[in-house]
């Protein structure tokens, strides 16, 4: 049996101008570490070290990163910002996210494999096949009551929450209602505090006992956590002052005609407004079906304006 | 007769260290007190009436002896006695009854002289209703019982200290001069109640300028003055 | 000296808290110096000793923001076992967030001074776990009812408020959930002497309606005496005299007590 003889070269690949996905194999492997961890410790903060992507810091990032690692040339992709999937930026990385790995995209949240979001999570229910990546510009829950990041930890690590509920405590004391909209801090799993990044009020239920895996990712801020299938997530409230969504119950959009969604307001020239579906894929399958084409419309979390339990 | 007090050897100075120096106050006392006893100090100004009386409640320090008390819970020696025992001792059995009352800030007269009672375990309505009755044999007018002490004249506040020290029937009663500057209706209620304790028992240590008052409950007399048995015997100055 | 630990004692009641051999040093100071105390339900034990004397680094041993050399400290309380010295610091957070309660000098320790004078007192009540905001607010207000804060400015900031006042927030904080221990840092010191005998009134008060177990640290001998059923002499981390409040005053052994009580009177 003849023995090759080792060498440098035929124990490393060849060089090449660009790995897979853009990221190299150890910065992807830094991110898959990470992810397990976060996995693992619902809610918790991980520190990663968020490498250079071509896009600036504050723009996703690190949801970018997150979907770099993921991404295999069969995974259907789909980008949205704020709902929508023709802005500017979730247009530009969907379509960067399709070049570096060769995976097809979608804008129907029902085909996606891996959805990388802004700010929003898609009316459709997603299932234990999906993994939903959010951007996260904020990680730190704490940061409003504690600007000393090393305390910060400290008090995640002994569950000191106390300030988190006197910040709502203040709110219902000044306002009579809890002001915060978006970003509504919420417990995980029982034991940490998050951030779910700020997607609006509406969507904070769906990540209670979801079926699919949300990976929430900082780029600038250099912090990854996550909410596993089926993990507990609990807007913190006061067992007296009842959780409240956005009022978009019976709002109807303008333009595709459904109802009972988290709708964008747009203002009238004569001074009314007007709502559209912000899930923007989603209305757009209303639309379809409406002038009769074959569409699929999914399960949602919302039915008739209501949270279905 | 049950003895109530075993008083040995007991002795009493300072040292005042910024002077370098000690001042006696009295040395080795012996006597024994039985409940119901009337104990009357006398002696000259400075001979140690008070001092003796205050390192009987424990005020003060002494330096040598024994003050064996029969309380409720066991013989103790009120010289060394944990401060916790003292002070509760204090509250539950002996008292310490001087002119002066230590009023406080938005406390009313009935509430000072029910407070002895409360903290005795009594109920506040019937504290309540012992207080006024007390505020009342001691002559203090019932539109005051509801004001605060902190304002009233030194005879009315005097009335009220008196009522609140003699209110709860003690083991041992430390009298410090409690008649000096007392209006003749007031005496004669103190007098009556110092009687009264007496029968049911109080054994009592008392320091008067003016023992005529409760010479028929005298039963015995301690004179403090060092080697001076024979100093005149003027009623008003130190008996 | 050590203060009872020693003496016979007949009446059967427990000490509270039992400190004993407390030895802490920073560098090459000794702060305290072996120093062994108890405590007992219902009473009020006071620390005197001029500034450097060792006993607010006492109390804050107390409240367990700082950790002795040596010694131990154990309070009597039905789930509080051992040597709380050697509790973890979330063990000791929790204990000090529901049973001992502190009233410092400086309200910026004790207080949020930008957050509402009732979510200050809230606050406590949240660490231990309240979460309907209805029993928050009412308990709130009527602990700050309690250490007579006027109710009117319930919600508004320390920062806005007279020193009198934000004493009275620290306190209500304190009292808020019914501590075993109440502590007290010179919780007069740097007041009006008005104001300042307004607030030892209110302690006085609150001390008689609710039985709480304080200890009080002051260099102020009027406040002690107010106050205090006994009193610890310190000086130099020692305690060189302990005794019961009017024994000290009137009877002081010690010559620093007896220059201490002669200064001041």
């Amino acid at each position: 049996m003849s023995v090759t003889p080792q060498s440098l070269k035929t124990l490393s690949r060849a060089w090449e101008p660009m790995s897979y996905g853009f990221l190299d194999a150890s910065a992807k492997r830094e991110m898959r570490r990470k992810m397990i961890k976060a996995v693992a410790v619902p809610g918790c903060q991980m520190p990663y070290a968020s490498r250079e992507v071509p896009m600036a810091r504050g723009w996703g990032t690190g949801g970018l990163q997150v979907s770099l690692t993921l991404i295999r040339p069969n995974m259907r992709i789909k980008v949205i910002d704020q709902g929508a999937d023709d802005s500017v930026n979730a247009a530009s990385i969907r379509h960067f996210l399709a070049r570096v790995s060769g995976a097809p995209t979608t804008l129907d949240t029902l085909q996606a494999d891996l959805i990388q979001s802004r700010h929003r999570i898609p009316e459709e229910k997603l299932n234990e096949d999906q993994i939903l990546v959010l951007q996260v510009p904020n990680p730190e829950p704490l940061r409003p009551v504690q600007p000393n990041m090393s305390v910060a930890r400290q008090m995640h690590a002994d569950a000191d929450y106390g300030r988190m509920w006197l910040q709502l405590y203040e709110q219902i004391v000044r306002s009579g209602r809890v002001m915060q909209g978006a970003s509504y801090p919420s417990m995980v799993n029982g034991r940490h505090v998050m951030t779910p990044s700020p997607i609006p009020r509406w969507d904070v239920p769906k990540l209670n006992m979801a079926q699919h895996l949300t990976i929430l990712s900082a780029g600038r801020e250099k912090r990854i956590f996550a909410v596993p299938p089926y993990t507990r997530v609990e807007p913190l409230v006061f067992d007296d002052v009842p959780y409240k969504v956005e009022e978009h119950h019976d709002l109807t959009c303008s333009r595709s005609g459904a109802k009972g969604f988290f709708m964008n307001e747009i203002p009238q020239e004569d001074g009314s407004s007007a709502y559209e579906l912000s899930d923007s894929g989603f209305g757009v399958k209303h639309i379809q079906q409406g002038i009769g084409d074959a569409v699929t419309l999914g399960k949602t979390w919302y039915e008739n304006g209501e949270m279905v339990e | 007769m049950s003895v109530i007090l075993h008083v040995q050897g007991l002795t009493k100075g300072f040292t005042m260290h910024h002077l370098g120096s000690q001042m006696a106050a009295f040395s080795d006392i012996s006597f024994d007190l039985n409940a119901g006893e009337f104990l009357l100090l006398k002696g000259q100004n400075g001979a140690g009436k008070s001092t003796m009386l205050r390192t009987l409640y424990r005020s003060y320090l002494a330096q040598a002896g024994q003050v064996l008390f029969h309380s409720d819970h066991g013989v103790i020696d009120l010289l060394r006695a944990a401060d916790v025992d003292v002070t509760h001792l204090r509250r539950t059995e002996i008292g310490f009854v001087t002119q002066f009352l230590v009023a406080r800030p938005r406390v009313s007269a009935e509430d000072l002289v029910a407070e002895p009672l409360r903290m005795a375990g009594h109920s506040a309505p019937q504290a309540l209703d012992k207080a006024r009755y007390w505020l009342k044999a001691f002559g203090v007018k019932d539109s005051l019982w509801r004001a605060y002490p902190t304002t009233f004249s030194g005879g009315e506040q005097q009335k009220v200290n008196l009522a609140r020290a003699l209110i709860l029937p003690r083991k041992l009663l430390l009298l410090d001069e409690p008649t000096a500057s007392l209006d003749a209706h007031a005496r004669v209620a103190l007098v009556a109640r110092l009687q009264e304790l007496k029968q049911n028992g109080t054994a009592m240590i008392g320091v008067f300028h003016h023992p005529d008052d409760v010479e028929h409950l005298i039963d015995r007399v301690i004179d403090l003055t060092p080697d001076a048995p024979n100093m005149e015997d003027r009623a008003d100055v130190a008996v | 000296m050590t203060l009872t630990l020693d003496a016979p004692r007949i009446v059967t009641t427990r000490p509270l808290v039992t400190l004993r051999d407390v030895t802490k040093t920073y560098g090459d100071v000794q702060a305290v110096t072996r120093v062994s105390a108890e405590v007992f339900p219902g009473e009020v034990l006071g620390i005197v000793g001029e500034s450097g004397s060792g006993k607010s680094t006492l109390l804050r041993m107390m409240n367990l923001e700082d950790t002795p050399d040596s010694g131990s400290y154990t309070l009597d309380l039905p789930d509080v076992q051992g040597n709380l010295f050697e509790l973890g610091r979330f063990a000791r957070r929790m204990l000090c967030a529901t049973k001992i309660g502190i009233v410092y000098q400086n309200p910026h320790l004790g207080l949020l001074m930008k957050h509402s004078s009732s979510g200050n007192v809230a606050e406590r009540l949240l660490i231990a776990g309240e979460r309907r905001f209805s029993v928050l607010r009412d308990k709130a207000r009527a602990a700050l009812a309690a250490s007579e804060f006027p109710l009117e400015r319930l919600d508004a900031p320390p920062i806005e408020l007279s020193g009198g006042m934000q004493q009275r927030v620290q306190l209500a904080k304190a009292i808020a959930l019914e501590p075993a221990l109440l502590l007290l840092d010179e919780p007069t010191t740097g007041l009006d002497v008005s104001v300042q005998a307004l607030v030892l009134d209110t302690l006085k008060r609150l001390q008689q309606d609710r039985n709480i177990t304080m200890v009080i640290v002051s260099h102020d001998l009027g406040v002690i005496r107010t106050l205090a059923d006994r009193v610890m002499v310190m000086r130099r981390g020692e305690v060189v005299e302990a005794g019961l409040v009017d024994q000290i005053f009137q009877d002081p052994q010690h010559p620093y007590t007896q220059q201490l009580v002669h200064a001041k009177l």
